[in-house]
């Protein structure tokens, strides 16, 4: 099959799904080309689309392939589509950082950290399906631990959880004067 | 000493200690305890002078910011062997690594918001919510509201204590019919006048099953304005769609 054929095709197939293909579902569909031809296929069409600046994009979410709109566009966007963006509170997106880095995480170890209640926002997170409940902790009353979906890394364009920016290490947010204590409660955990 | 609080909506005490900490351009490692107890204190008592709900988790942390002064004051040779590792230790050491962890978060959670995130930079087809809005005011109804009204319905059918026994058949297949029909020419009906016009329980019954069948099948959409208030019923999207899903009726 011809690269610019595979590409067209690759294209219709993104534009109609409903959500990101992953590498697998698209090669079930075509069959018959290697997977690798694939990928240099979507790289192609994903550069093509950057390069003439297109009004679709691209991209690589939740681990499939997805089309989206160009950032650029977004006013525009919004205003065909009308309605206000959903905005996401403080406490909910350092929740939502929190469980992303953490997961599994239970209640509990995410109100150390935050030091407030989480109760609502855990509730918010679970409505909106960008968490939820992976697992029982073995401990006395066994909690709930919580990690994020598929929608989570849908919502921030994420491909993986591995993409999440690396977390500034402790020592580059404080000069060493605390590093022996830090070393001492590490030893603890 | 005046300060100047700004009124932010604190997070929680951790964040209101970066805040002050911030504020006064010292060092998260090197905290000066009594100037930002102090600060911290104020604030609070600002928070509550304008009846802020000044949660249990800020009254925690002004504790161990008083308790921690109380330690720093005190001269760390001389203690007791059981405590001289402990007194040995900076008072703020337990309070500095909580400040920091959740700094690390507070900025990943920072971010994330930096990230092109869906349906605000960036959409998908389709993105618009496929279910229209609801109707100003209306929210969609819980079973629970809609037992309450089968059960006020149901207690306004006339109980008449002689009845003729008239075999009438109807079944939810058809009342599912029925009610899409009727949406099709009025898309909104009232949920009281739809029952209104109904005579016997059986039918009171079969109508409502029909109802609850059409709501699974995504068909239709039920409001309420408030709890207790009136509820409409509403067309979904398809309506075509919608009435081919009602399996046809077996002879």
């Amino acid at each position: 099959m011809e690269r610019e054929e595979l590409k067209s095709i690759l294209e219709s197939l993104l534009f109609v799904a409903d959500g990101p293909l992953t590498l697998q579902r698209i090669s079930d569909v075509v069959d018959g080309v290697e997977r690798s031809e694939l990928r240099a296929a979507l790289e192609e069409l994903q550069s093509e689309l950057e390069r003439r600046a297109a009004g679709i994009r691209l991209m690589e979410v939740a681990g499939g392939y997805q089309m989206r709109t160009a950032k650029r566009n977004a006013e525009w966007v919004k205003k065909l589509l009308g309605g206000r963006p959903p905005r996401m509170s403080r406490a909910t997106l350092e929740t939502l950082a929190i469980i992303a880095y953490r997961q599994p995480i239970t209640k509990a170890e995410i109100e150390t950290i935050r030091g407030v209640d989480v109760d609502g926002v855990i509730g918010t997170l679970l409505e909106r399906n960008l968490i939820r409940a992976v697992a029982r902790k073995e401990v006395p009353g066994r909690p709930f631990l919580y990690g994020t979906t598929q929608e989570f890394l849908q919502l921030f364009n994420l491909k993986d959880l591995s993409q999440l920016p690396t977390l500034k290490e402790m020592e580059e947010l404080a000069p060493p004067v605390v590093e022996s204590e830090q070393a001492r409660l590490e030893g603890e955990d | 000493m005046t300060t100047r609080v700004q009124l932010e909506i604190f997070e929680g005490p951790l964040d209101l200690l970066l805040h002050l900490i911030k504020k006064n351009e010292v060092s998260v490692t090197d905290i000066p305890i009594a100037t930002i107890t102090e600060q911290y204190l104020a604030t609070l008592e600002l928070m509550q002078s304008l009846n802020l709900d000044v949660a249990g988790e800020f009254l925690v942390m002004a504790a161990t910011l008083i308790h921690i002064k109380s330690r720093m004051l005190l001269p760390v040779a001389g203690a007791d062997d059981e405590e001289e590792e402990e007194a040995g230790a900076d008072p703020r050491a337990e309070l500095v690594r909580r400040l920091l962890e959740y700094q690390r978060f507070k900025e990943a959670a920072e971010q994330l918001e930096q990230r092109e995130v869906l349906e605000r930079d960036v959409f998908v087809r389709c993105a618009a919510s496929t279910e229209r809005p609801e109707p100003a005011g209306f929210r969609e109804v819980s079973v629970f509201e809609l037992l309450t009204a089968l059960r006020r319905v149901l207690e306004r059918l006339p109980k008449n204590a002689v009845h003729e026994v008239t075999l009438e058949r109807i079944t939810v297949r058809e009342k599912m019919t029925l009610l899409l029909d009727m949406l099709r020419s009025t898309p909104q009906v009232i949920f009281d006048a739809l029952f209104a016009k109904l005579k016997t329980r059986m039918e009171v019954v079969v109508t409502f099953l029909a109802m609850l069948e059409l709501v699974k099948m995504r068909a239709i959409r039920i409001f309420q304005d408030r709890p207790g208030g009136s509820i409409l019923i509403e067309r979904a999207k398809a309506p075509e769609g919608a009435a081919s899903l009602v399996p046809a009726e077996p002879d």
